[in-house]
């Protein structure tokens, strides 16, 4: 490492430009493979006919903003975490509330279920990523049982189990991503490559199941393999922060919705963007998506209270939802692709002093 | 709703790429020849140009970005509750209206990019003007933020009075008109800063994002440089690797999309619907039943899908099973078992990892070992000199050979076997339930959606074994 500053200063720059020209040729590179555009190969195909989600269910029970949520495998079950601590697990099928967990801190932007449907995971403004057991025994406390598995040095963005219970990635406002086994709390691979906070993540879902791609507020959407902790491959087309990042039901590709109001699709074999999912009158960022189960629908929550369902083929707009009264923060398909569920900041005035705040599932 | 710490250099944070887009929408509806038409709105005696109506607004939003009333009556609340617009009559409440209502475009001096946060200050004086103005005209709340003002600035009320004096004179010296729209504008800008309660405050974003841009912030040497200048190298050498990578062309790689969504199209229940009934549609879990893990009898889509890849086979339960019976005839289900073996070292606990590592040699891999697996001599001379030294990803080679091996000789076999044709044949199709209703109509053998009959919110059994946590 240089000690004089100049010297420092001398390698900053030309590093910096360095990394700009190879962008540059990387784009060119990109660019010579390109021979068609996505809505010309599907022009073949059949329109979609029309389309009829509802709100089949509504989750009322928390005070305030819901920030996240996650589906259990089993179908029906979730675990939505919210601005005032809340970490609550429904039965959304009955609508029935079976654990709630108050965190210590505010803010809990990320939840997840694990795999075996017996713990969840949460984290927020703590910097931390807890795993809490459930259990259905009345006299235990479920907080007694919390372990402490993941420490960032900022608020913890996003939380997601590998292929079992006992390992944890985590994305963090810090910059980072991490694995952890949550035992021991051990510390098993760090992230490093984004140039500001990490918003989200997703896990691929691939024959060697080791990569996972993360997005930030540096524009860039990265692709990581989890042995080596290198990136494998980084896209940088979005033009703000990307909010959520959500890979195609092949693993051959991954969408990303972003502040600048677009969802775009990145094909890693191409090694490029390949669609770009947007319109005029869509102004506000979309903040969470996911693909239905065969991938030819990506429903986008956004800031502007809707939820609007694209064609990922064509790149139409299929269809927009109204149904919440203030902005769709989390939004995931369920496991078998029956519904998915949306949560928001809206809540609902009524009586003088209750407030409800709603979690919906579409079908 | 207060800023964070200070920005860091250029932009705030705060102006989020929405509101420039708002600001942009809003100039071009003002826009002489293709803007909203204006025309000009007598309120009692009083006539204030450029005025528009609800329903002028939408007609607008509605041309130009060819969407339906709804979504512009929904863009055009936003536009009005963001403070773009504000209504010349009760500008109480921020909504749009579709009477004869009359709304004008806010002044860019108030708009959120240009007067964000807003002033405590502002605010006081603000209050202090309607509190002069007419006694008892503040809200409950604006009462309580006056009396909360008083308190924290007391030191210089008298200058916040002496300013509410100032610009309320400064007010009567003009027309009334003026006097009108300027006291209107103002109530926008302060009920989008400081919402009454029980509204939604549009200011909200949740916690500080912290952007670093490539300049990176000047700051004094010490971590932080040395942070930056490991960043770039790490951009740097991540850019070259990429550089290197070999690329699939775009026809390819999109058609594969095309494949993959017409032979999954019909096992997505939001798309094709599903059998007997979505649960969520009609209440009733049979579905969930059917398909649970453990099912004895599985569906025919549930069936067909293990043909679409190795991977959904082994992820499926009851596929896996099934093939484990199938290697069973073969004599090579140790494959499939030590495959497992491997995953559970590769994801599970790093307590375990010392013990599983050996289990699995003394089963699968050392001379003689009961289930001896068959890899090839280079990948098992590096896994057993890994073997020294065990970690969580020692067995990843011979993961990965046996993985193929059944992906490219087993599997095709299995696709092609008795057994298989056997599970398709037996697999169950569900009856569809009466009175369904599928979300999509594709295909015209399905009836038209029938309305849904949304439930009672009684509570419901919760029927099925298939949720127990």
């Amino acid at each position: 490492m240089a000690t004089d500053g100049l010297h420092e200063n001398e390698t900053l720059a030309s590093l910096k430009s360095e990394a700009e020209s190879l962008k540059g040729k990387l784009e060119e590179e990109r660019a010579k493979l390109h021979d068609v555009e996505l809505h010309q190969v599907a022009e073949r195909v059949e329109a979609l006919g029309q389309f009829v989600m509802k709100t089949r269910r509504t989750l009322k029970g928390h005070g305030n903003k819901v920030l996240c949520m996650d589906w259990c495998k089993d179908k029906r079950r979730i675990v939505s975490s919210s601005q005032d601590g809340k970490v609550i697990v429904w039965d959304s099928f009955t609508t029935n509330k079976e654990h709630a967990v108050t965190m210590p801190c505010t803010w809990v932007m990320a939840c997840a279920y694990a795999p075996s449907g017996c713990a969840i995971a949460c984290g927020g403004l703590d910097n931390k990523c807890s795993v809490y057991p459930l259990t259905f025994d009345k006299n235990e406390n479920m907080a007694a049982k919390k372990k402490s598995v993941a420490m960032h040095t900022n608020y913890l963005s996003a939380c997601s189990f590998t292929n079992s219970d006992m390992q944890i990635l985590t994305a963090s406002g810090d910059g980072t991503c991490a694995l952890w086994d949550v035992e021991s709390g051990q510390l098993l691979q760090s992230f490093h490559g984004h140039g500001a906070d990490v918003l989200c993540l997703d896990l691929a879902p691939s024959e060697t199941g080791n990569t996972f791609v993360s997005g930030g507020c540096d524009k860039k959407a990265m692709v990581w393999d989890m042995r080596s902790g290198q990136c494998v491959q980084a896209f940088e087309t979005h033009e703000s922060d990307i909010n959520s990042v959500r890979y195609y039901p092949s693993g051959d590709a991954f969408a990303s919705g972003s502040d600048d109001a677009t969802c775009r699709l990145y094909d890693l074999r191409a090694d490029r963007e390949v669609a770009i999912y947007s319109k005029e009158s869509i102004i506000f960022g979309a903040s969470s998506v996911d693909f239905s189960l065969s991938g030819r629908l990506l429903f986008a929550g956004y800031n502007d209270y809707t939820i609007n369902v694209w064609d990922v083929l064509k790149g139409s707009r299929v269809s927009i939802l109204f149904g919440h009264e203030n902005r769709v923060s989390t939004l995931r398909v369920s496991p078998d692709g029956t519904a998915f569920c949306s949560g928001s900041w809206d809540h609902t005035l009524r009586t003088k002093n209750y407030l409800f705040v709603s979690l919906q599932v579409w079908a | 709703m207060a800023a964070g710490p200070a920005s860091h250099g250029g932009l705030r944070r705060a102006q989020r790429p929405h509101l420039s887009k708002m600001e942009r929408m809003v100039v071009s509806m003002q826009d002489p020849d293709q803007g909203v038409k204006m025309r000009s709105q007598r309120l009692l005696i009083t006539v204030i140009p450029h005025a528009v109506t609800g329903n002028d607004i939408m007609e607008w939003l509605i041309h130009k970005y060819c969407i339906t009333e709804e979504e512009a009556l929904h863009l055009g609340t936003l536009l009005v509750r963001h403070g773009y617009l504000y209504p010349l009559r009760d500008p109480c409440h921020l909504e749009l209206r579709l009477d004869e209502t009359p709304y004008r475009f806010q002044t860019p001096y108030f708009w959120m990019s240009t007067l964000w946060p807003a002033a405590e200050l502002d605010y006081a004086i603000y209050l202090a003007k309607k509190n002069i103005r007419k006694r008892g005209g503040l809200f409950d709340h604006e009462k309580e933020h006056y009396d909360q003002l008083h308190r924290k600035i007391s030191h210089t009320w008298d200058l916040v009075v002496m300013q509410a004096r100032e610009q309320l004179w400064a007010a009567k010296q003009r027309r009334k008109g003026d006097r009108l729209v300027i006291a209107c504008q103002e109530q926008t800008y302060w009920l989008v800063n400081r919402p009454p309660p029980g509204v939604p405050s549009v200011l909200e974003q949740g916690p500080e994002r912290n952007s670093c841009t490539a300049g990176r912030v000047q700051m004094p040497t010490g971590p932080f440089q040395t942070k930056t200048v490991d960043f770039y190298r790490r951009e740097v050498e991540c850019l070259r690797k990429a550089l290197g990578r070999a690329r699939v062309k775009s026809s390819v790689c999109l058609e594969a999309y095309l494949k993959f969504s017409s032979q999954r199209g019909p096992h997505d229940p939001i798309m094709s619907g599903c059998l007997p009934s979505n649960p969520w549609v009609t209440d009733n879990d049979t579905y969930w039943a059917m398909n649970a893990p453990s099912a004895a009898v599985p569906t025919r889509l549930r069936v067909e899908q293990w043909a679409f890849s190795f991977r959904e086979l082994l992820e499926d339960p009851v596929g896996r099973a099934h093939f484990m019976d199938f290697l069973s005839k073969e004599f090579s289900a140790e494959n499939l078992s030590f495959w497992e073996a491997c995953e559970e070292l590769r994801h599970g606990g790093q307590a375990q990892v010392p013990a599983l590592v050996d289990a699995v040699y003394q089963q699968f891999l050392a001379p003689g070992a009961a289930r001896w697996v068959n890899i090839d001599s280079r990948t098992m001379e590096r896994t057993l000199v890994g073997l020294g030294r065990p970690h969580r990803h020692v067995l990843d080679d011979a993961q990965l050979h046996i993985y193929m091996l059944m992906k490219k000789d087993s599997y095709p076999r299995f696709l092609k076997s008795d057994l298989y044709k056997d599970l398709l044949a037996e697999a169950v199709v569900p009856p569809k339930t009466k009175r369904r209703v599928f979300p999509f109509m594709r295909k015209p053998r399905h009836s038209s959606p029938s309305p849904a009959l949304l439930p009672a919110s009684a509570s419901r059994e919760p029927s099925g074994g298939d949720g127990e946590a």
